[in-house]
């Protein structure tokens, strides 16, 4: 197989079978969570927990003061990420073959920035996985994978954009891959939490308004 | 006779050409193939003193672009003359001879020159059903590239079908085209893809190998020299896709002010040919500067990568096709298993039985 033929299997069969298996697995994850129901409240609910969940939901946003340094990184590689994602002008035109329409993209030089922004925090944030003893205990190997899938196609994507590591043609097709390998790791790793980040936080917001705890 | 009319020199000399304007050739050809300057004054002399070597072309699977292209320069240049000094001794649309002569011919040149031909193939090889496809004077193209590779000095796999299957060779590949490389495995095979590809691209090859061997290659046996950079490499409307300013459609404002075509399908960045330098018409324009993005002739399965007017970060089969589907599916596989697990819940509420401690007391007394 030659760099062609990787690209196109890449964007052509490796795509559908990533953007199937992600959906399906995405989709099934939050049904199954949905349908789990609230286990038995025994004591009597305080309040409906509507307005708690809601708190939740933007509160677990904010930053708290302990550790600032990694909550920053933190917070620039989420950012960075969906700014990459969704501004970067070839991605736009993905986005806009798939749904129809889609907003216009940010000027390279910008991307660029937050591409190696993004890189940096998240090479920060696993220096401190490997430093800080408690969050070494902590972190298990589907943590060190979650990682590396969501740090490999902000590399691949960046070498790709300024012609390094080789040929462009299988850096591209690197990348797709690094992109549709992140795309099936979704559902079935801590990585849901791109899409049940809402719900999960407004559960656990809401369980403590019923209990009549502070959140 | 002498020996010189034997000699590309003498041929030049008979057509009026100087020594001057055969070291520019040399020196523009050593420099679209990146040789050191000092290559130009050896390819000289070497060129001037090569005897005639005798060039068979073999047509397969195509439609005559090739040979088009190569003989289609606007004024007589030197590289027509270079290509006319080769003895070509068979090829269907330029030779003079029809039906069993030509035949004849090609198996002459192969007798008398055999081991030193080079053989250029342009089109593809149908391998289906014995190769019944494609046939040359009830000779199958597969059995006919088989017989003449045998003696061959060397393969020049001219043009996209030849190098890489082409169009022939494209979904559903009716014929099971295959390019030279899969047939032919003991003899240097060079390729020159594009449909067509550019003459000096041609010419400046032949050169070489008359000269110095054969050319460097890449991986997929293209001379680095003509297939080193990309298109969107040497593109003279990279500026603009660097800063981010593409043409939507083909005559709105970014359109008119010439910006970079990869929004409507340029395929440029993944495509290594020399048209962006050489250019084509002696030098005119390449498809980008009238307008047009690059479709990435010169790669494999050009005609199957998704189409020519989607950009090249979009899927080629369209993803969202399946999405509706997926979620269908998603939601009824979720729905199921989340029964599954309620059923299972309830079963084991169904089967907790409450331990009292009288019954704990009973059963430490037996």
């Amino acid at each position: 197989m030659n760099e062609i033929e990787l690209l196109n299997w890449a964007r052509g069969p490796g795509l559908t079978y990533a953007t199937i298996i992600m959906v399906v697995g995405l989709t099934l994850r939050v049904f199954e969570i949905l349908m789990l129901g609230r286990p038995h409240e025994y004591a009597e609910t305080r309040s409906s927990g509507v307005e708690d969940g809601i708190k939740m939901v933007f509160k677990r946003s904010l930053p708290e003061p302990r550790n600032w340094k990694r909550i920053t990184a933190s917070y620039i590689f989420h950012v960075g990420i969906l700014i990459v994602l969704l501004f970067f002008i070839p991605h736009t035109q993905l986005f806009r073959d798939v749904f129809g329409w889609f907003w216009n993209g940010w000027p390279n030089y910008i991307i660029d920035f937050f591409t190696v922004l993004s890189i940096a925090a998240m090479l920060y944030t696993l220096v401190q996985r490997f430093t800080d003893p408690a969050r070494r205990i902590l972190s298990h190997m589907s943590d060190y994978l979650a990682w590396l899938v969501t740090f490999l196609p902000l590399v691949t994507g960046y070498m790709a954009f300024h012609r390094l590591g080789g040929d462009y043609t299988t850096m591209l097709a690197v990348h797709i891959l690094s992109v549709e390998l992140l795309m099936v790791a979704l559902p079935f790793s801590k990585l849901t939490h791109t899409v049940t980040f809402v719900m999960s936080r407004w559960y656990t917001g809401s369980n403590l308004g019923r209990r009549g705890i502070k959140s | 006779m002498s020996d010189d009319k034997q000699r590309l020199a003498g041929e030049l000399q008979r057509h009026g050409i100087t020594r001057r304007a055969f070291m520019k050739f040399c020196t523009s050809v050593a420099s679209a193939m990146a040789l050191s300057p000092a290559m130009a004054t050896q390819m000289a002399d070497r060129l001037a003193a090569i005897q005639r070597q005798s060039v068979i072309w073999l047509s397969f699977q195509e439609c005559t672009g090739c040979t088009e292209s190569i003989t289609r320069s606007h004024k007589p240049s030197l590289e027509n003359l270079i290509f006319d000094f080769v003895s070509l001794d068979y090829h269907h649309t330029l030779q003079a001879a029809s039906g069993h002569a030509a035949e004849e011919a090609r198996e002459a040149a192969m007798k008398a020159h055999g081991g030193k031909y080079i053989l250029l193939v342009d089109g593809s090889i149908p391998i289906k059903d014995g190769g019944v496809y494609s046939t040359i004077a009830g000779m199958t193209n597969l059995d006919m590239l088989e017989h003449m590779a045998k003696d061959a000095a060397a393969i020049v796999a001219i043009g996209s079908c030849a190098a890489f299957g082409g169009l022939p060779a494209a979904a559903p590949n009716p014929t099971g085209a295959v390019p030279v490389s899969d047939i032919v495995h003991d003899k240097p095979i060079i390729n020159i893809p594009g449909c067509p590809p550019i003459p000096v691209v041609m010419t400046g090859v032949l050169a070489h190998v008359l000269t110095f061997g054969i050319p460097e290659l890449d991986g997929m046996g293209r001379p680095k020299a003509f297939y080193g950079d990309t298109i969107h490499d040497r593109c003279y409307r990279r500026p603009y896709y660097d800063r981010g300013l593409f043409a939507k459609s083909f005559d709105d404002e970014g359109a008119r002010k010439g910006w970079c075509l990869y929004e409507l399908g340029c395929k440029g960045p993944i495509t290594h040919n020399a048209c962006a330098t050489v250019k084509w018409n002696n030098g005119t324009s390449f498809p980008i500067q009238s307008g047009h993005g690059c479709i990435g002739c010169s790669e494999p399965d050009f005609w199957d990568a998704g189409g020519f007017y989607k950009a090249l970060s979009t899927g080629s089969a369209n993803p969202g096709s399946w999405a509706a589907a997926s979620l269908a599916v998603g939601a009824a596989a979720g729905l199921a298993s989340g029964f599954l697990n309620k059923g299972a819940k309830a079963e084991a509420e169904r089967k907790h039985q409450a331990i009292t401690v009288d019954d704990m007391r009973g059963k430490s007394d037996e």
